[in-house]
């Protein structure tokens, strides 16, 4: 039951810290649709967090919250790929990061509507029509910045330099991700792998932008270990929780 | 989807005056937000489930069920929310349609199975104001998250359509 419970928290944690992350973005859109559409996005994502955190909490027993889980915890116990909580940049750096999260979330809820874990299952099955979304808007704004002007065009081969070595972290397996997978609750990342890869190609091709040559990938998401912009953005969303612990409203 | 309505019709009679609270032309009902109305003994337990993962509007809505039934005489009420089946737009009723139409919103055009499509080219969506088909997709993600923002080129209005879900 406790792997299970640190599995559904992990799980919460990416679209908790995108989530967070991109409501940076609240009132500062570059023209309003593309404020309310990253706002939606948004809401979706911390949706999905808080239907993972509410099994997570149940899942734990002894009184926890899914607010608790959200708010309380030191940065350690965070599992988010490191992608996800890196700072937003300009809005195509937003959108790139967004793009190479969404690949593989469409990829991994579709797999993972097949768990034999019923509540995930139900769970991955409702977000998925979201995040079906999610990527089409993604994808479409990736291949007109990166074939669009000269500045856009080179912001966006800037952007996809500085992302790229994130973009190994959805595939690294370790224990957990192994035992679950064997109890049949998680999906096999290898077997995604090549879909996603195959769609970031795709897309990336037509967007003219070159994936770069390095194959030097980041680690630590899995293990708590995170880049230096976490601390920041739970300094923020932690914030009422911690001046005032136990607060509700 | 049909709801069974047979079954304590009294309850869903009540529950059809809960409007939504975004689009508040539309009843609970039409939305297809109910899923079940049940009795265990004098516990009433009526089962919802969200449209959008993160809307916003449950709790409001779960709230106006309890004040509407309790209102009615039911005392004790629980409410349940599943996510399973995952409401899709096909269960909107065809009232629910219409009324959406009058209020200015472009009601959801196909079937939602050809949803995972990903590039597919949308459908011309039937402008609400003067019925053209001459319309073009402005955003994708509208003023809440079950809507897309359109523009009429024929009437040159702006109009919500209530994506297919």
């Amino acid at each position: 039951m406790e792997q299970k419970f640190q599995y559904v928290q992990r799980l919460a944690d990416a679209p908790l810290i995108l989530g967070q992350r991109l409501c940076e973005w609240c009132g500062h859109g570059p023209i309003l649709e593309q404020d309310i559409a990253l706002s939606n996005i948004a809401l979706d994502l911390l949706g999905l967090a808080r239907n993972l955190l509410q099994y997570a909490a149940e899942l734990k027993g002894e009184g926890i919250s899914e607010d608790d889980l959200a708010f309380s915890r030191p940065e350690k116990e965070y599992q988010n790929f490191l992608l996800c909580e890196l700072e937003n940049g300009h809005w195509g750096k937003t959108i790139l990061r967004q793009f190479f999260f969404d690949s593989f979330h469409y990829f991994f809820l579709n797999e993972l509507k097949n768990s034999k874990d019923d509540r995930l299952k139900a769970i991955a099955e409702k977000s998925l029509k979201e995040v079906t979304y999610h990527l089409r808007f993604s994808s479409e704004w990736v291949i007109r910045l990166g074939d669009g002007t000269e500045e856009s065009h080179a912001k966006m081969q800037e952007a996809l330099n500085e992302i790229w070595p994130f973009t190994g972290e959805f595939f690294q397996v370790d224990e957990l991700d192994l035992l679950m997978e064997k109890q049949g609750v998680a999906p096999n990342l290898n077997s995604i792998q090549k879909s996603v890869q195959q769609r970031v190609a795709e897309i990336l091709t037509q967007a003219t932008l070159e994936i770069p040559e390095g194959t030097w990938m980041q680690k630590g998401g899995k293990s708590g270990v995170h880049t230096e912009a976490m601390g920041f953005l739970l300094a923020e969303m932690q914030f009422m929780q911690r001046a005032y612990p136990n607060m509700q409203w | 989807m049909v709801i069974e309505l047979k079954q304590h019709p009294e309850v869903w009679s009540v529950l059809e005056k809960v409007a939504d609270p975004e689009v508040p032309v539309l009843s609970i009902l039409d939305l297809g937000i109910v899923r079940d109305v049940n009795f265990e003994d004098d516990q009433l337990e009526i089962t919802i489930t969200p449209t959008y993962t993160g809307c916003p509007a449950m709790n409001v809505i779960a709230t106006q069920i309890r004040m509407e039934l309790m209102a009615a005489g039911y005392p004790k009420i629980s409410i349940k929310e599943v996510l399973s089946p995952a409401w899709t737009t096909a269960w909107m009723s065809e009232a629910g349609k219409q009324k959406l139409k009058a209020y200015g919103i472009a009601p959801p055009q196909e079937d939602s199975s050809d949803k995972t499509a990903l590039f597919s080219t949308p459908k011309s969506i039937i402008c609400p104001q003067c019925d053209s088909t001459d319309t073009e997709m402005v955003s994708q993600f509208g003023s809440t998250a079950c809507k897309s923002l359109y523009k009429c080129k024929s009437c040159q209005e702006p109009f919500d359509y209530f994506k297919c879900h």
